[in-house]
């Protein structure tokens, strides 16, 4: 007799227990006042990109305004939040949102909830600014393109996306917007899909960031291991009690990630080839935003890499590789855009020595991180411009003397030029001279590597700028170059302030906000002793800017530039031309042996797995034949089959009473 | 011996049920022909909103009323509104004219011999037969009193009138006659005789207890363990019959043929209806009348619902037939439910009944896109014709394919949750074994519901391929039925789940 079967069917209330609910909805917690919208800075774009996307052609004609609002509302918003975050006493500017559960398996847990400190907001309005006027800019360069709605759909799911990944609360969410900017990215690269060039540069771009993210989802399941938890606070409490060795496993599979979304040496071959993106894609996906998503990785982890020395040290190296190769090949592309994106990378390998170098360096990371963002942003739509004059044409032997006739956009690109190479008081003066600074106090040569990159960085900007704006026409003989429209220009203008005086307004000789203070409790700082005067550094950094600006003027700027590229060069300036072999060896290292692999795979796919299926299906399909053969259609055999099923029943119950 | 109580607010429904029925036979004897048809419809629709509304004002309702001869309680409400709603869904399917050029699905005259003169004059002069929805409505009410009895000879009773019109109904088919009626004429010998067995458990437990009531058996094993023998012998009897209103495996053989000869609408609704009707009663009588003897025959259903989904899906592989591939599907699914059954606790009984509600607006809706596919000769049910049909209207391919993939239990499909509830509580009351086993027959039976997809979609359309056709709102609105609950409960299901989990337990 069974007890359950008895309270099953006795009266009494209707039971109470109920399962448990798949979603729970929690209303938001410590956030209050404005923070309580703060789930709009994710929501609005992603509203917008759904709109388009379901919408489709008929929203061809309002699409792009939508899309326009979805980027600058939030840039608005942010503003507000960083007014209202300001107003907060430093240890109360963490702020969380939670909505719902979002996932929880045994003692899994991710919460959907986002979390907004100094660091994120630094974060938030770079992407929502850059992104609101990239937006903007947008509308006038893409005007002909008959897919212009579809990019915007695009360009919002890449805002809501990368809003995501700054603003999670865990890890978890922050794989979720990492994967989503990454497919972004996928699909505004290969946004011209009808070129080969660019579904291929697509693919590429997209198979390399999986080798990245492969990393972070191995780091999220040893975190999960070691701290049962992958919640941000969770982690960096337990983080200076955990084991070194597994702290230095999780730093390197979060340093393989970083590298494949940032473009660091070994995985940034994609970068360049990214490039034939439209340029607003470049300029906001390909340099401002996503590609420094690898920087806020690594500073956002800095509990776990405080523990793990050894990983530290790599993520120098490859900062200093990568600074270095990335300068390079800018030295040596004829592309304008591909120069600009050489330049991408040796930016961000600054902003990874700066994170290499641990405590001492996690706020200059982020500090140049801005200020890149400001003026290689202004760069790339500058670009834009010149390449929306010359009939889309890249090369920059075919470019000269647009300064007569592009004047808003020369001058801009003379601000960004400014921005980026380091002459005081312009945004990289700042923030580069404090990543040298920290460099050298902590390690001679990485000192040195930086001063001379900082010169390979004028050399290159140099060069596009001669090789664009100056020297003799070298145009096509059907190209009439002419000013860009006005949404183009302004946004190139917004930015080009930013280019000059972004390094001013962020340490604060322009208004009351130091970013490096502002930066400092989430990122913890510590000052190392720096054995000369901080002064010689600038000087000698001047110095060797100056050197590389006037040694490149005299080269191409006052020299003719020839329309052919001159095939009797150097060795440093060929392997630049070739991407410094990376493409060669990965082709013969990792594709073709991957080639070689798949094909084995589908051999064995369909000889061994799908045969071994095939064979269980007809068998299972004979069965079913045989068995269909007792449905004669005469009830005489039917009535006799339930007969026979009746003994059967008699039988089992029999022999269960038996035992 | 005193008259019993008449509870008239909680037998509300079936009052409202078999009394629409009734007029309805009157409607027939004594309404002009022209008038009958919207006075029918117009009497089965609003039988069928009234019962259902009655439903909800009874919830919470839990006692047994007419001196033990019926219960209300959770269960029967949650089944009662159930069969409601599949049976306003298969009346729209029902009511439907515009797919058949020569009328709706039934025969003009059902008493006219296939392929005479008569039968051609009455076609021609435009007949239209509309003692169906009298029948229907007899057959739902029929159903109503089926999961609400609570002694053996009113659960019969119910038996019956919910079978008789149904063997009727299954004749009346339009299109290829012969078939129809000779499935109608198995159906009702084959039914007769499981009803045969039904009665003899009937009385063999008399014999054992004394009594045809529920409480009266449940109590009597309680107290008096004796007699064994004419216990089990007379719960062998009494199953059967349930059993082969289920289709289960051994006495499944009738289900193809009928569901094949049926008129679609006909199939859609015995497909739906009477199995949530056929389980409901089944979980009653198992539960509450034979819960003391549960280790007793529990084992039997074990090897029943074994037999059932295995061979259900094994031979549903080799259909090429899509009427009898649903109907060998809907076998395997009674095996699944069979799981249920013998899971023994109110979590199984929660999920039996979400799933028997799901399964059944599904199963409406995929019957009313068969009926749309047609070539001259009337439906295409042949595989062949459905080739590359997803090419000539997504809208019907895809909708179908929602169905599949929902019978297959893939997730984001009610199918799944329901599959996965049940799967779960059949664990967690210790037959991992058996979940095992039917998870096994899932993956045997997602097979051909695939295949069917692929047929769908990667074959192009060839010379047989067969025409779709545009329905009125009625097969619509039931197709859109089907698709919104499948969707909405295989992402949202609590409230639904909620809803079964308050409503699991037996008044006793």
């Amino acid at each position: 007799m069974s007890t359950a079967l008895m309270s099953l069917a006795t009266s009494g209330d209707i039971p109470s227990d109920t399962v448990e609910p798949i979603l729970t909805q929690i209303t938001a917690s410590d956030a209050g006042g404005i923070f309580e919208f703060m789930w709009l800075l994710l929501a609005l774009p992603a509203f917008g990109a759904a709109v388009l996307f379901v919408a489709g052609r008929r929203s061809n004609a309002w699409g792009h305004l939508l899309g326009v609002l979805m980027a600058v509302i939030p840039a608005g918003l942010a503003i507000w939040l960083l007014v209202a975050l300001m107003g907060r006493p430093e240890e109360s500017r963490t702020i969380t949102q939670h909505f719902w559960d979002w996932t929880f398996v045994g003692t899994f847990n991710a919460e959907f909830a986002i979390r907004l400190d100094p660091l994120s907001i630094v974060f938030v309005l770079l992407i929502t600014i850059v992104g609101g006027l990239i937006h903007i800019y947008s509308v006038g360069y893409m005007a002909e393109d008959p897919g212009r709605r579809l990019f915007f759909a695009m360009l919002n799911l890449f805002l809501a996306a990368m809003l995501l990944l700054v603003l999670a609360d865990n890890y978890l969410l922050l794989y979720l917007g990492w994967e989503g900017v990454g497919l972004a990215s996928y699909l505004l690269v290969g946004f011209w899909q009808y070129k080969d060039v660019a579904a291929v540069a697509a693919k590429k771009a997209f198979v390399m960031n999986r080798i990245g993210d492969v990393g972070l989802s191995i780091a999220i399941m040893l975190m999960f291991v070691t701290f049962g938890s992958v919640t941000f606070g969770d982690v960096f409490a337990a983080a200076p009690e955990a084991d070194s060795t597994t702290m230095t496993l999780i730093g390197l599979a979060l340093l393989l990630a970083a590298t494949g979304k940032s473009a660091q040496y070994p995985l940034q071959a994609w970068l360049l080839d990214a490039m034939e993106g439209p340029t607003p894609v470049s300029a906001l996906i390909h340099a401002a935003t996503m590609v420094t998503a690898g920087v806020y990785l690594i500073v956002r982890s800095n509990a776990i890499f405080d523990q793990a020395p050894v990983a530290l040290n790599v993520v120098l190296a490859v900062g200093l590789v990568t600074m270095i190769a990335g300068a390079w090949i800018g030295c040596a592309q004829d592309e304008l855009k591909k120069a600009l994106a050489g330049s991408t990378m040796s930016q961000i390998g600054y902003m990874f020595v700066a994170a290499g170098l641990g405590p001492a360096g996690y706020v200059f990371a982020i500090f140049h991180l801005v200020m890149h963002g400001m003026f290689k942003a202004d760069l790339f739509l500058g670009s834009g411009s010149v390449m929306h004059a010359m009939n889309e044409e890249r090369n920059m032997r075919f470019y000269g003397a647009l300064r007569g006739v592009m004047i808003v956009t020369w001058i801009t690109f003379i601000c960004g030029f400014l921005g980026i190479s380091g002459l005081p008081p312009f945004d990289s003066a700042f923030s580069k001279d404090d990543i040298i600074a920290a460099a050298t106090s902590q390690n001679w040569f990485a000192g040195a590597v930086t001063i001379f990159a900082a010169g390979l960085t004028a050399t290159y900007m140099t060069r596009m700028m001669a090789m664009t704006f100056f020297g003799k026409a070298r145009w096509h003989d059907d190209a009439h170059p002419h000013e860009s429209p006005q949404t183009m220009l302004w946004p190139m203008i917004i930015l080009s302030f930013g280019a000059i005086f972004g390094g001013l307004f962020a340490v604060g000789v322009i208004g009351d906000l130091n970013i490096l203070e502002w930066l400092k409790p989430v990122t913890g700082y510590e000052e190392a002793a720096l054995e000369v005067p901080h002064w010689s550094l600038e000087v000698i950094t001047f110095v060797v800017v100056i050197i590389g600006i006037v040694l490149t003027w005299m080269q191409f700027g006052m020299r003719d530039v020839p329309q052919a590229a001159p095939q009797h060069v150097t060795v440093l300036t060929k392997a630049g031309r070739e991407e410094l072999y990376t493409n060669t060896w990965h082709e013969e290292l990792l594709m073709r042996p991957g080639q070689h692999l798949t094909r084995w795979l589908v051999w064995f796919d369909n000889k061994g797995i799908d045969g071994a299926v095939r064979g269980i299906a007809s068998g299972i399909m004979g069965i079913g034949t045989g068995l269909t053969r007792t449905q004669t259609g005469y009830s005489r055999r039917y009535a006799l089959v339930m007969v026979g099923g009746f003994l059967l029943l008699v039988a089992v119950f029999f022999l269960a009473w038996w035992f | 011996m005193t008259f019993p109580e008449i509870a008239w607010v909680q037998l509300t429904p079936v009052i409202i049920m078999l009394g629409a029925a009734a007029i309805g036979v009157l409607v027939e004897a004594f309404a002009p022909r022209t008038s009958r048809r919207p006075i029918q419809m117009f009497l089965t629709f609003a039988a069928l909103i009234a019962a259902f509304v009655m439903v909800v004002i009874n919830a919470g309702t839990f006692e047994v009323i007419m001196d033990g001869a019926m219960a209300v309680d959770g269960p029967a409400l949650f089944l009662q509104g159930s069969i409601l709603l599949i049976g306003m869904v298969a009346a729209l399917l029902i009511s439907e004219r515009t797919i058949d050029p020569s009328g709706d699905a039934f025969a003009a005259r059902a008493s006219a011999m296939p392929g005479s003169l008569d039968e051609r004059q009455f076609t021609a002069r435009g007949y239209f037969q509309t003692e169906v929805w009298p029948l229907f409505m007899f057959s739902v009410g029929g159903m109503l009193v089926f999961v609400a009895a609570n002694d053996l000879l009113v659960m019969f009773v119910a038996l019956e009138i919910m079978s008789l019109p149904l063997y009727l109904l299954a004749g009346m088919a339009r299109r290829r006659r012969l078939l129809s009626q000779e499935a109608a004429l198995k159906y009702f010998v084959l039914g007769a005789f499981s009803s045969a067995f039904f009665l003899f458990g009937t009385a063999l437990l008399y014999g054992y207890s004394g009594t045809v009531s529920f409480t009266g058996i449940q109590a009597h094993i309680t107290a008096q363990p004796q007699m064994l023998g004419l216990l089990l012998a007379g719960i062998a009897f009494l199953v059967v019959g349930l059993l082969f209103k289920v289709s289960a495996v051994p006495f499944h053989a009738w289900a193809p043929d009928v569901y094949q000869g049926s008129p679609t609408p006909i199939t859609a609704f015995m497909a739906a209806a009477v199995k949530v009707a056929a389980f409901g009663a089944m979980l009653r009588v198992m539960y509450v009348a034979l819960g003391g003897a549960v280790w007793d025959w529990r084992p039997v259903f074990w090897v029943i619902a074994a037999l059932t989904f295995f061979v259900g899906s094994i031979i549903a592989l080799a259909q090429t037939d899509i009427k009898r591939m649903l109907a060998y599907s809907s076998i395997a699914h009674a095996g699944f439910l069979l799981l249920g059954v013998a899971s023994v606790s109110r979590e199984a009984l929660a999920a039996t009944m979400f799933y028997l509600v799901t399964y059944g607006l599904a199963t409406v809706g995929a019957f009313g896109l068969i009926s749309l596919v047609r070539n001259e000769s009337g439906e295409a049910t042949s595989l062949d014709a459905w080739r590359g049909i997803g090419k000539k209207s997504p809208a019907v391919a895809g909708a179908f394919s929602l169905f599949l993939l929902s019978f297959a239990g893939i997730p984001l499909t009610a199918g799944f949750v329901g599959k996965f509830s049940i799967f779960a509580s059949a664990a967690a009351a210790g037959s991992v074994w058996l979940v095992f086993l039917a998870v096994l027959a899932s993956a045997i039976a997602a097979f051909f519901y695939v295949r069917v997809i692929v047929v769908m979609y990667f074959s192009e359309p060839t010379e047989k391929t067969a025409d779709v056709v545009m329905p009125s709102w009625a097969t619509t609105g039931a197709i859109v039925v089907g698709v919104a609950v499948t969707i909405a409960l295989g992402v949202f299901p609590q409230p639904v789940l909620d809803l079964a989990m308050s409503a699991n337990i037996f008044v006793h």
